[in-house]
């Protein structure tokens, strides 16, 4: 019978939820390297023993670790991420140059097709690939030397870049997006890379509807229609249908567009999960409701999934790499809080439960679904 | 022998518990038992020092015979306790948060 390994990285270590194929039982594995930050951890679609982990400190720096048997055992891999050249400055919070420095690894994304190449989205922002399985890292700096390079600044979180979406059918198509000078596309295989923000509008920079200077949250995409791009950016939820080259709004009917993840359900390519945060300088639900907003039209229309989650006193946020669908027929949902909570639920989000409670707080859920 | 204590993250890092015993090749100064420690423990490289600069991270410091050995030079011979083995060499995360 098939099953589902929940991989779930939080400020104090990682941990493995597994379950067979009907999700009403967990086991929970864990935690791996206590007391680390675990930005990210996630397998690779093409192996799905093969997993990768981002484990970072601020006293003792980056490393990652590799596991070849699904997380029960890890070996260290390269750990070296050395920007080109001379790196040069982005602007600080205060407007001031300030020079690259690399600080972690905010999320790997491991190819489509080989489970050796993997790339790194890192602060400050960059995006650096290894081809041997983690053991060394190059950076494809065609993107930080982009000529808007030296103007962008960080968001409050550190200036990362956080996502990285594969375009399964054009392997040269890269799009990534990075907090907060906003979405940049490859289609070259990372050598050459061009802002694609046109139809963001955000009110906290000066120009509200600049080339670069958008703090983007995370992005999703279908991989049956990979030109329909959803966003969760700062304030406001868009849709691309043309691969970032033009966004538009969708947030419609929810009750705060503000918000850090955002997914597509593994088989209908229309249906869209957020989770409503209330403000940026309130990170918690609305009303104290902890809510999961679920479009099934493509974006404007939103319905709240409350069914199994906390409806009063509930002030817990979800980063935006805490959310996370499987691929079994009936689509799974799981996502994770600063609570420690990782919610789940097996039939697309009408029904919920916790299936670990008390964790430290999450920072990233991925999921994978074994066969 | 070279005593070395290290912190907890960095005992989970490289499994081990309690002091590291290092054998150091000619003078014993921070570099030469941190390039010891590195060549022991590969894991250990980049968390301690930077990868290129060699600089000391800077939440990490370095003790010894009720010192901070920290901003001294790394080729510093260190105290004669520490080459004798009386004494450890301490790597230490900063003390932060509450």
């Amino acid at each position: 019978m098939s099953g589902v390994r929940v991989l779930v990285g939080t400020r104090k270590g990682a941990f493995i939820l597994t379950s067979d194929g009907r999700r009403e039982r967990w086991d929970i594995s864990g935690p791996h390297f206590g007391g680390w930050e675990i930005y990210h951890l996630t397998g690779s679609p093409a192996d799905p023993s093969r997993l990768y982990m981002s484990q970072s400190g601020g006293w003792f720096g980056q490393l990652i670790q590799r596991s070849d048997d699904g997380g029960a055992t890890w070996e260290p891999v390269g750990n070296q991420f050395q920007y080109d050249g001379v790196p040069g400055t982005h602007q600080w919070y205060d407007g001031t140059p300030h020079p690259w420095e690399f600080t972690r690894v905010w999320h790997l994304e491991p190819s489509l097709t080989d489970p050796d190449t993997v790339y790194a989205g890192v602060e400050d922002a960059a995006l650096f690939r290894s081809a041997d399985g983690g053991q060394s890292w190059q950076e494809l700096s065609g993107l930080r030397e982009h000529r808007s390079g030296s103007s962008w600044q960080p968001g409050a979180g550190g200036m990362c870049l956080h996502t990285v979406v594969a375009d399964p059918r054009d392997p040269g198509r890269i799009t990534v997006a990075i907090s907060a000078a906003g979405v940049f596309r490859t289609d070259d295989a990372g050598k050459s890379w061009q802002p694609k923000n046109r139809g963001l509008n955000s009110t906290g920079i000066p120009d509200e509807d600049a080339e670069v200077g958008h703090c983007v949250h995370h992005i999703a995409m279908h991989p049956s229609r990979p030109e329909v791009l959803f966003m969760q950016k700062h304030w406001d939820v868009m849709r691309s249908d043309d691969a970032g080259e033009s966004w538009h709004e969708i947030s419609g009917d929810l009750p705060s567009d503000f918000g850090f993840p955002i997914a597509v359900h593994a088989h209908e390519p229309d249906t869209v999960y957020v989770v409503p945060i209330k403000s940026d300088s309130e990170h918690y639900p609305p009303e104290g409701k902890l809510r999961v907003y679920r479009s099934r039209t493509g974006g404007n229309e939103w319905e709240p999934l409350t069914r199994g989650l906390p409806q009063s006193h509930c002030y817990v946020n979800v980063l935006r790499d805490a959310m996370a669908v499987d691929s079994l027929d009936s689509c799974g949902v799981y996502f994770g809080t600063t609570g420690g909570q990782v919610y789940a639920s097996a039939d697309s989000g009408d029904n919920w439960a916790p299936i670990a409670r008390d964790l430290p707080a999450v920072l990233s859920v991925e999921v994978q679904t074994l066969p | 022998m070279i005593r070395v204590v290290l912190p907890a993250h960095l005992r989970n890092l490289t499994n081990t518990e309690g002091e590291v015993k290092l054998q150091v090749q000619g003078e014993v100064t921070q570099r030469s038992v941190l390039d010891a420690l590195e060549a022991r423990y590969p894991v250990l490289r980049g968390t301690i020092r930077d990868h290129v600069t060699q600089r000391r991270r800077p939440f990490v410091r370095f003790f010894a015979c009720e010192r901070d050995l920290s901003h001294e030079p790394p080729d510093t011979p260190l105290p004669e306790p520490v080459v004798t083995g009386a004494e450890p060499f301490m790597v230490v995360g900063a003390m932060a948060g509450g």
